[in-house]
C-alpha cells in the first residue's frame, strides 16, 4: 500500500471505519489555518471522524497525520495514543472536571504539555473568550455558555496543533448560542491552527466556516471554500428554507446621517444598516448572506421602490427547489464570456409561475432585488 | 455506664480489625472495582457475582471455607506454612484476612457504581488533554468517584465492627486476639452478664446509627455538589 508523505503543515486523514449500519470512508487534507466546518445530517460521520481523528476509535484503520506528525499509520502499525496527540477537542457538553475550579480545569491540560511544546500561557484565552472573572468558581456555578467558554479555553491551553469542537453550541439555547458566538468568531480570527468544527446548523456554518466539508452516509460528498459550496444548485446546501449565498465584502463607506454603511465586492456594492453601535472602519473585510427568500428579480430596473439594493444580474443555472418553487443561481457584475472573475454568486427562489412568465433560461439578464442583506462576519 | 477491662479491650480490638480491614480494601477494592466497571470481558458478571458472594452466604458458611483454606490443610495453609509464618486461622492477621473477604463487596460495589456513572467522557477529555490513563486515574476518576470511595470505606468499616460468625469460625474466641465486641456480647449473654451485655450491646447500635447518618449527611452533601 502506497502511503502519501505527511503534509508539512495541515491535516490529512484517511480512514476507513466499519460499524454495523455504517462504514466511514475518508480521504481529505485541510488547510494548516481557518475553520473548516464538518456539515451533514445526524448520523453522516462528522463525530466519528472527529473521533478518529483524535485517536478516541481505536479500530479504525488508516492515516492520520497533523503538521507534519504522524498520528497515525495502521500500514506500519503507528497509532499514537490520544494524550500523545497535541489536539484540543471540545465536546458537545462541556465537560468540565467538576471537582476542579475553572482556574484547575484551565490548567490541566497546560501543565501536562511539555515546557518546550508550550506556545501560549495558560491564561491567554481569558480574555479571549471573556471568562477572566470566573476562574475562583466551580463548573456547577456556571451557565451553560460560561462552561462550553471554559472548555475552549482549556482546550487551546494545552498547545494544541489543531482544534476539534463538535457541535458546541447544540445543548445551548438560542440566546446563549447568540451569547458565545461572537466569541467563537473572534477566536477565528486569532488562531494559528487548523480548526474542525462539527455542525449541522446553517447558521453556524456561515458565520464561522471558511472551508466546508459536507459529509453523506460516511463519506466526503463535496469540500471547499464555504463561499462557493452554498451557492452551489447541485449541493443540499443550497436547498431548504435557509439557502443563502455569502458574498466576501469590505467597508467602503459610511451615510452616518442615514445610519447606513455602504459595502463594495467583487461585481457590485450594496448599503445596508449601519447595526453596530461603533461604525467598522472603512476597509474591514465583513462576510455578508443574502437568502435566496429574499432576492427577487425583475427584467426591468424597477423605478421608485423602497428596495435598495438592485443589482444587474445574469442567470447562470436554475434548478426546481420544493413544491412550485424555482432557484436561480445568479451572476452579479459584468465578466467576460466564460469567465467567472470579477463577479459574485448569488441565490434568488421565486415560483416557477414566475419563471416562466418572465420565461428565465440561463443567460437571460435580469435584475436582483435584495430586500434583506446581513452581516455574519 | 461503666465498661469492664475486656469490653474495652474487645472495642480497641474491633476498631484495629476493621481499620485495618478498610485500608486494605480500599487498596484491593479499588482496582477490582476499576476492572470490573471498565472491562468488556465476559468474565465480568461471574466475577461480579463471586465479589457479591459475602452478602447472601451465610457467615459461618463464608467462616468455614476460610478456616479450611487458611488451615494446615488447606492451600492457602501450606503456602503460609512454606513461607514460615504458620497458620492463619485464630490469629489476629487470620482474622483481618477474613475480614477483608466477608467486606469485599461494601467496597467494591459502591466504587464500582460511582466508576461506571461517571463513564467515558472524563477519561476522553483527560487524554484529550494530555493526562496519560494513569495519571488520569489518580487525577480524574478518584475525586469523581470520592463519593463511592467514601460510602464504600464507610459500610465496609461499619460492616467489619458488626461481623460475628466469621470471626467466631476463623478466630475463635481469644482475648485481646479475636475477641471483638460482638463475640464479646454473645460471651455475656452466654453468661446471663445481661447487664454487661446490654452496655455493649448499645455502644454498638449507637455506632451504627452515626455511621449511617454520618453517610446520609456525607451523600447529601455531594449530592447538592453535584447538581
Amino acid at each position: 500500500m502506497m502511503s502519501d508523505p505527511p503534509a508539512s503543515a495541515g491535516l490529512h486523514i484517511q480512514t476507513r471505519l466499519q460499524r454495523t449500519g455504517f462504514v466511514l470512508d475518508v480521504n481529505m487534507r485541510l488547510p494548516g489555518k481557518g475553520v473548516t466546518v464538518l456539515f451533514g445530517p445526524s448520523g453522516s460521520g462528522k463525530t466519528t471522524l472527529l473521533r478518529v481523528l483524535a485517536g478516541l476509535e481505536r479500530e479504525a484503520a488508516g492515516q492520520v497525520c497533523a503538521g507534519g506528525d504522524v498520528w497515525q499509520d495502521s500500514a506500519r502499525g503507528v497509532f499514537r495514543p490520544v494524550h500523545l496527540r497535541a489536539l484540543g477537542y471540545v465536546f458537545q457538553e462541556a465537560s468540565l472536571f467538576d471537582h476542579l475550579s475553572v482556574q484547575d480545569n484551565l490548567k490541566f491540560g497546560f501543565h501536562r504539555t511539555p515546557a518546550d511544546q508550550r506556545r501560549h500561557a495558560w491564561d491567554q484565552g481569558l480574555h479571549l473568550l471573556g471568562i477572566a472573572h470566573l476562574l475562583e468558581r466551580m463548573p456547577h456555578q456556571l451557565s451553560g455558555g460560561e462552561r462550553q467558554r471554559v472548555a475552549i479555553a482549556r482546550a487551546l491551553a494545552s498547545s494544541p496543533r489543531v482544534l476539534l469542537m463538535d457541535e458546541p453550541l447544540a445543548a445551548l439555547d438560542a440566546q446563549r448560542k447568540a451569547e458565545i458566538l461572537p466569541w467563537l468568531e473572534q477566536l477565528h480570527d486569532q488562531l494559528d491552527i487548523p480548526v474542525l468544527y462539527v455542525t449541522h446548523s446553517p447558521d453556524e456554518l456561515a458565520r464561522l466556516a471558511d472551508q466546508v466539508v459536507l459529509m453523506e452516509d460516511g463519506r466526503v460528498r463535496e469540500s471547499g471554500p464555504v463561499i462557493e459550496l452554498m451557492a452551489r444548485l447541485d449541493l443540499p446546501l443550497a436547498h431548504g428554507d435557509g439557502a443563502a449565498a455569502l458574498i466576501a465584502a469590505r467597508i467602503c463607506g459610511h451615510a452616518p446621517s442615514d445610519l447606513m454603511c455602504m459595502l463594495e465586492f467583487d461585481g457590485g456594492r450594496l448599503v445596508l444598516p449601519q447595526t453596530r453601535t461603533t461604525p467598522l472602519p472603512t476597509g474591514t473585510p465583513v462576510r455578508i448572506r443574502i437568502q435566496a427568500r429574499d432576492v427577487s428579480v425583475s427584467l426591468q430596473k424597477p423605478e421608485q421602490t423602497s428596495v435598495l439594493n438592485i443589482l444587474p444580474a445574469t442567470v447562470v443555472d436554475m434548478v426546481d427547489d420544493g413544491p412550485g418553487q424555482v432557484l436561480l443561481g445568479l451572476q452579479v457584475g459584468n465578466a467576460g464570456q466564460g469567465t467567472t472573475a470579477n463577479t459574485t454568486r448569488l441565490l434568488s427562489r421565486i415560483s416557477q409561475l414566475s419563471a416562466r412568465r418572465l420565461g428565465l433560461a440561463p443567460g437571460v439578464a435580469l435584475y436582483a432585488q435584495i430586500k434583506g442583506v446581513a452581516m455574519v462576519r | 455506664m461503666l465498661l469492664t477491662a475486656s469490653d474495652l479491650q474487645a472495642i480497641w480490638l474491633t476498631l484495629k480489625v476493621a481499620t485495618l480491614t478498610t485500608a486494605i480494601l480500599v487498596l484491593v477494592g479499588t482496582p477490582i472495582a476499576w476492572w470490573l466497571a471498565r472491562t468488556g470481558s465476559w468474565l465480568k458478571t461471574p466475577l461480579s457475582a463471586l465479589v457479591a458472594l459475602p452478602i447472601v452466604l451465610p457467615p459461618s458458611v463464608l467462616g468455614f471455607y476460610l478456616l479450611v483454606a487458611m488451615g494446615p490443610h488447606g492451600p492457602v495453609g501450606h503456602w503460609t506454612e512454606s513461607l514460615g509464618l504458620g497458620h492463619l486461622p485464630f490469629t489476629f492477621p487470620g482474622l483481618v484476612v477474613a475480614s477483608v473477604f466477608y467486606s469485599l463487596p461494601f467496597m467494591v460495589q459502591p466504587l464500582q457504581n460511582a466508576m461506571e456513572a461517571m463513564g467515558e467522557r472524563p477519561l476522553e477529555v483527560a487524554a484529550s488533554l494530555r493526562a496519560s490513563p494513569f495519571d488520569t486515574f489518580f487525577s480524574v476518576v478518584m475525586p469523581l468517584c470520592r463519593p463511592g470511595l467514601v460510602t464504600g470505606a464507610i459500610m465496609s468499616f461499619a460492616h467489619t465492627v458488626g461481623e460475628f460468625g466469621v470471626v467466631l469460625m476463623v478466630g475463635g474466641n481469644i482475648p485481646g486476639v479475636t475477641r471483638v465486641v460482638s463475640v464479646q456480647i454473645y460471651d455475656h449473654v452466654e453468661a446471663m452478664e445481661y447487664g454487661d451485655a446490654h452496655r455493649l450491646a448499645a455502644v454498638m447500635l449507637g455506632f451504627a446509627f452515626v455511621s449511617l447518618l454520618a453517610l446520609h449527611i456525607y451523600n447529601n452533601r455531594s449530592m447538592k455538589f453535584a447538581a
